[in-house]
């Protein structure tokens, strides 16, 4: 069913009993062309262009839990393309242009807010570092404007101005970024996947990888062995694990990353703000809701709740930047385990086995990637060749000597 | 991620005074190892779901180096033993 104005008004009329799941509950098959692990945002992307854009129809999407259960649906929904590297930025200036006509596209609202994302600085240090940062972003035609402490007093007039160790001078805006629905994106992928015929199959755990002749012949998973053509794997924060099951082993360190929302205000924080002292970033849901997190808690982890010492220190960090938070009632905080890289940035490129693909190290940025992501990993598996966009974020990168390291903190995946 | 630390120098400790170095499990390859052993030990790592070895750093109390080893799925602590005292023990 298209959904639409009509299709409103008409199911509306008959008491809304009418709708239609929004994918169908598909039973494996014995064999895919493409078989995809983990029915996360990248997963259920990757399925939907594959059969979408490169004609390839035969394809399962695999996930252990319920659809959207892992960090789709875990994270703070921030989309942006302010990155600084020649290896990211026309990355994420692609999946930008996608979010710009998802909706369109999926024929779903994802609930894409182009409301602004300011970084801030709060030295001279940080306010050169992010002209350079704009600088790089206008040479790969993406707009970015350098905000002034008087013109962003106009703006956010609630930010703690004048404090002592972080004064805030100023930050960086890119006013195309902002926020989306993160479960709707899942939702409007699998429902584009599944009307392109691609089987989606919730509850389906992948636990071993079958190789005959050193090629993949396919998984055996919790509802039995399916056969595959290809495998491509995107499970994210579990990324180690299922490629440990063809002997494979990442440069990758699965961590822990909070987040936290209050109880629902009246419209008051216009704007996705980040914090330049420290990581903090907060944003307001259209439930009203502050939606908020920091840091990864720094430890390596794969259980999906973090420390109460962190759940403080973001707080701190908050109310450093934004007394008035201090008044605020934190309602709900939860966390994912992110696939942390070795530089900071993903991988999506082949394996040392044929018909293996990977697409993981998204670390805490993977949503705004989606997109992209999906776009990019299909692009490959299809044509087993890397879209031009997709060219520095290469497995090999490391031996090779091109890591590509926004943060410049070296192989040390905490710090990222 | 329990909240104790029992550092064998400082006794328990929170574990916001230590600094986490990541995997000690690696052994550091000899000077003139192939590039493919350094770039193993450099940026490839088992990151396993259960049972692991990290260095954790005593920065906020003696300073000395601890490898600490813990579940990553049930964050219990199960041991913590000096740097120089593991190495000696594994023959490092
Ligand atoms: C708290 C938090 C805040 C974040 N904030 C942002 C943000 O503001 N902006 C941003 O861009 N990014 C953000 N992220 C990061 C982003 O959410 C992730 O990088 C991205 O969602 C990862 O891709 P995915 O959606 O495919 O992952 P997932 O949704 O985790 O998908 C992977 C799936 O694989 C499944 N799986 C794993 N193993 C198996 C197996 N053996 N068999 C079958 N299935 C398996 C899992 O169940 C999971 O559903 C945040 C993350 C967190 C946790
Ligand atoms: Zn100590």
């Amino acid at each position: 069913m298209r959904y639409s104005a009509f299709s409103i008004v008409k199911n509306a009329l008959s008491g809304n009993l009418k709708w239609k799941p929004q994918w169908r509950q598909a039973e494996p098959k014995s064999h895919y062309d493409v078989i995809i692990v983990g029915g996360g945002g990248h997963g259920l992307a990757t399925a939907y262009y594959l059969a979408k854009e490169f004609g390839v129809k035969n394809v399962a999407v695999l996930e252990k839990g319920y659809l959207g259960s892992g960090n789709v649906g875990r994270n703070t929904t921030i989309v942006r393309s302010n990155y600084m590297l020649p290896g990211n930025e026309p990355f994420y200036e692609f999946s930008m242009k996608l979010w710009e006509g998802l909706e369109r596209e999926l024929n779903y609202n994802v609930m894409l807010s182009q409301r602004g994302v300011i970084m801030l600085y709060h030295n001279d240090g940080q306010r050169d570092a992010y002209i350079r940062r704009g600088n790089a972003m206008w040479m790969e035609g993406v707009a970015a404007e350098l905000i002034e402490r008087d013109q962003l007093k106009k703006m956010i007039p609630f930010l703690n101005y004048d404090h002592a160790r972080y004064p805030i001078l100023g930050g960086l805006l890119q006013r195309r970024a902002g926020t989306a629905r993160h479960d709707a994106v899942a939702w409007g992928y699998a429902r584009g996947a599944d009307r392109h015929g691609v089987d989606i199959i919730e509850h389906c755990e992948v636990t071993a990888i079958r190789r005959e002749n050193g090629v993949v012949s396919g998984v055996e998973t919790t509802k039995g062995f399916i056969g595959c053509g290809k495998l491509a794997l995107a499970a994210a924060g579990n990324s180690s694990r299922v490629s440990e099951m063809a002997d494979l082993k990442l440069p990758i360190e699965s961590h822990v990353l909070q987040a936290f929302v209050t109880e629902g205000l009246k419209p008051c924080i216009d704007h996705v703000i980040v914090y330049g002292g420290g990581h903090f970033y907060i944003s307001q849901s259209d439930k009203g809701g502050l939606v908020f997190g920091a840091e990864i808690d720094g430890y390596t982890s794969y259980a999906q709740r973090g420390n109460l010492a962190t759940a403080e220190h973001v707080m701190e960090e908050g109310v450093t930047m934004i007394p008035g938070l201090s008044r605020v009632r934190v309602l709900r905080s939860w966390a994912g385990v992110m696939d942390m890289s070795m530089d900071g940035s993903p991988i999506i490129d082949r394996t040392p086995i044929d018909n293996l693909y990977l697409n993981c190290g998204w670390c805490y940025g993977g949503f705004k990637a989606t997109p992209a992501s999906g776009y990019c990993f299909a692009h490959l598996i299809a044509k087993n060749d890397t879209h031009p966009v997709a060219r520095f974020l290469r497995l090999d990168r490391f031996a090779r000597g091109y890591a590509v390291d926004e943060a410049g903190a070296g192989p040390q995946p905490n710090l990222h | 991620m329990a909240s104790l630390i029992t550092c064998p120098h400082c006794g328990v400790r929170p574990k916001e005074e230590f600094a986490i170095r990541g995997d000690a499990s690696l052994v550091r390859p000899a000077p003139t190892a192939s590039d493919e052993a350094w770039h193993d030990y450099v940026y490839v790592r088992t990151n396993p779901r259960g049972r692991t070895l990290e260095h954790w750093q005593h920065v906020a109390g003696c300073r000395r180096f601890l490898v600490v080893e813990r579940d990553t799925f049930t964050h219990d602590v199960h041991s913590v033993t000096d740097g120089a005292a593991f190495a000696r023990e594994n023959g490092r």
